[in-house]
């Protein structure tokens, strides 16, 4: 058992788009560690300056439906209101999820953005436990 | 792939022969070095398909044909309403009617090469593209509802081009059946400063010279010589499309069991056509296929705008527009009888042979465009829907090259820099906010175009009348 490494986010490998993935010791954090990696293929989530923020919640009774509905979510309010996030606070108490997402407004010169993300999708959708009993969000997002 | 499951039924055409679930064959249309490369996800996914309620005849793949949602990028399927057919969000896709346009400039290279940069330039001043750009364009209530509505019929009314651009438009611009009321409000936000925006990824604005012709007699009815010029818009129904393909994918998906259709992977999400889920997402796609219509059709706007402003006797004629992801209700033979089939193309382009009578006017005797897209550096094609098509996958043809590699590999081994400075060698100017971008979209990323567009003419998809090589791109 191994659930105090530190969390992280990872992408994986899809012929045509991109595999996000959060990893950590609560579902709460990998769900957060995964938006990174959501921001992580647009652009550097570092270099993203918290200075707005924004309430965010979804609900659902599986935690794959959570995950999905939450990135897609987070697409959805990066797109209307011409953001990006790079630092996440996410709690989940069963079925419900509130989070508090924070950035600043695009710009194109400093955050040279790579690729709009249309939607999370079910492929390689994932929410479990690992061996090392760390929690493991994921999903491929249609690029 | 591994060729040892297919039955080869000649030169280009595979069969995976009906076996457990699947309710009809499914058949891949590709020469033996595309179906040895082609990812093994494709006959897997095809398979699926093939499961699906109210299939008819077969499940199809296209050359092109790579790992998709639930369908391949490249599946084309036909359900039949009367016999339990499905509509499937996933075979449709999260871009509503992405698709490519192409247009006459009345230019050749020769009057463009002393203007090539300030075209370029003028161009990408002109035409929103890539992540957080925006339209000038923002539509209230009434007008997103006319929009939507009205596809690329609104946008002529709104004084975004010409009446005969409609008539070189799929569904004369405008599909019927939208309804605009099974649009939710956030795919409406989502949509309120993006018409007129390119987007992002594949999606691209291109200026293209004309470099070879393989049938003059179709060529010359299409207006296309040698060293003519003409500029092809790819793109879709951006963030409106988006939203309803991603909220209809999960009803649809948590909804299966309701209707007891069982899923063999949860993205080939579905609901019979006649039920109200079904009703429900046919009308709200309709919606996305108009606004990816409007979209194409604002941005031929801007160009004329943009290339006017260099060349201003220039007039900017449209060849075609095509769709790519769609489900459309069209009339097949089956068994001898005519029936109403509900097609799905997912990365695939419908392909009417010569004397369909769908087919506009000056294109009923050869049959219609299918233009191919390329990718940046690589050659695209104008195509025409071969005779007797239908027999093969419902009168469909290929839709571009396909992805041969991830965007990671492709960052890992090309910088965006590098690559517009070398296509700038060749002779391609690259206009672009994102250099990542441009790395992630290279070149060779892609399969071999010639090689997909080849298979589809010697399968009798479709024939190839003339290839395009790019000079100016503007990517998303």
């Amino acid at each position: 058992m191994n659930n105090t490494a530190p969390p992280r986010w990872e992408h994986f490998d899809h012929d045509a788009d991109i595999g996000i993935r959060g990893i950590a010791p609560t579902m709460s954090e990998a769900f957060e560690q995964a938006a990174l990696a959501l921001i992580a293929v647009i652009t550097d989530p570092d270099a993203i300056k918290p200075s707005r923020s924004l309430s965010i919640t979804c609900s659902a009774a599986d935690p794959d439906i959570l995950f999905f509905d939450w990135i897609n979510e987070l697409i959805f309010q990066m797109t209307t209101q011409d953001l990006l996030f790079g630092r996440f606070e996410v709690a989940i108490n069963k079925e419900l999820l509130t989070a508090t997402a924070f950035g600043e407004s695009v710009d194109r010169e400093k955050h040279q953005p790579a690729v709009e993300i249309k939607g999370a999708t079910f492929t390689e959708l994932r929410v479990y436990q690992n061996t090392d009993a760390m929690w493991v969000a994921q999903c491929i997002v249609d690029v | 792939m591994d060729t040892g499951q297919l039955i080869q039924r000649d030169e280009t055409c595979w069969e995976i022969p009906q076996k457990g679930a699947m309710r009809v064959p499914a058949v891949i249309y590709a020469d033996f070095s595309l179906i040895r490369d082609m990812d093994q996800k494709v006959c897997e996914q095809i398979t699926n398909v093939a499961t699906l309620p109210g299939i008819v005849d077969a499940a199809y793949a296209m050359p092109d044909a790579h790992w998709g949602y639930g369908f391949p990028i490249g599946g084309v399927a036909a359900f039949d309403p009367e016999q339990g057919g499905v509509i499937s969000a996933g075979g449709v896709g999260f871009d509503i009617s992405c698709g490519v346009r192409t247009l006459h400039t009345g230019l050749t290279i020769k009057d463009i090469l002393e203007q090539k940069h300030r075209l370029a330039d003028e161009l990408y001043r002109t035409i929103p593209a890539g992540l957080g750009s925006r339209g000038k364009i923002s539509l209230n209530h009434h007008e997103m509802i006319a929009m939507l509505n009205g596809g690329a019929q609104w946008a002529v009314d709104q004084g975004f081009g010409e009446a005969e651009d409609l008539e070189r438009t799929e569904e004369q611009g405008r599909m019927k059946g939208a309804d605009p009321s099974e649009v939710s409000a956030k795919a409406r936000e989502r949509q309120h400063d993006e018409m007129g925006t390119l987007g992002s990824g594949n999606h691209y604005l291109e200026v293209q010279r004309v470099t070879e012709i393989y049938d003059r007699t179709i060529a010359e009815r299409f207006g296309l010589a040698i060293d003519d010029i003409v500029i092809t818009i790819h793109c879709g129904s951006r963030g409106l499309g988006h939203q309803i393909g991603t909220e209809f994918l999960k009803d649809m998906a948590v909804s299966a069991s309701q209707y007891k259709i069982a899923l063999p992977d949860r993205e080939l999400a579905c609901a019979p056509i006649n039920s109200p889920l079904g009703t429900r997402y046919l009308g709200a796609m309709r919606a996305g296929i108009n606004c990816a219509l409007a979209n194409r059709q604002i941005l031929t706007h801007l160009t004329r705008q943009a290339v006017a402003s260099i060349f201003p006797g220039a007039r900017l004629g449209l060849l075609y527009d095509v769709s790519h992801n769609t489900c459309k209700v069209e009339r097949h033979k089956v068994n001898g009888q005519m029936k109403e089939l509900f097609i799905h193309r997912k990365g695939a382009t419908r392909a009417y042979g010569p004397g369909h009578p769908d087919l506009p006017a000056a294109f009923k005797d050869v049959g219609q465009p299918v233009l191919i897209g390329g990718s940046m550096g690589t050659c695209s094609y104008v195509l025409c829907g071969a005779k007797d098509n239908e027999y093969r996958a419902y009168s469909s043809s290929c839709h571009g090259a396909g992805r041969a590699m991830s965007r990671h590999q492709a960052t890992k081994q090309w910088r965006g820099r590098e690559l517009v400075d070398e296509l700038a060698r060749q002779g391609i100017l690259i206009r672009s906010p994102s250099l990542r971008g441009i790395a992630e979209e290279a070149p060779l990323a892609y399969k071999d175009v010639s090689a997909v567009v080849d298979a589809a003419d010697r399968a009798g998809l479709s024939r190839k009348v003339a290839r395009l090589e790019p000079v100016i791109c503007i990517k998303g």
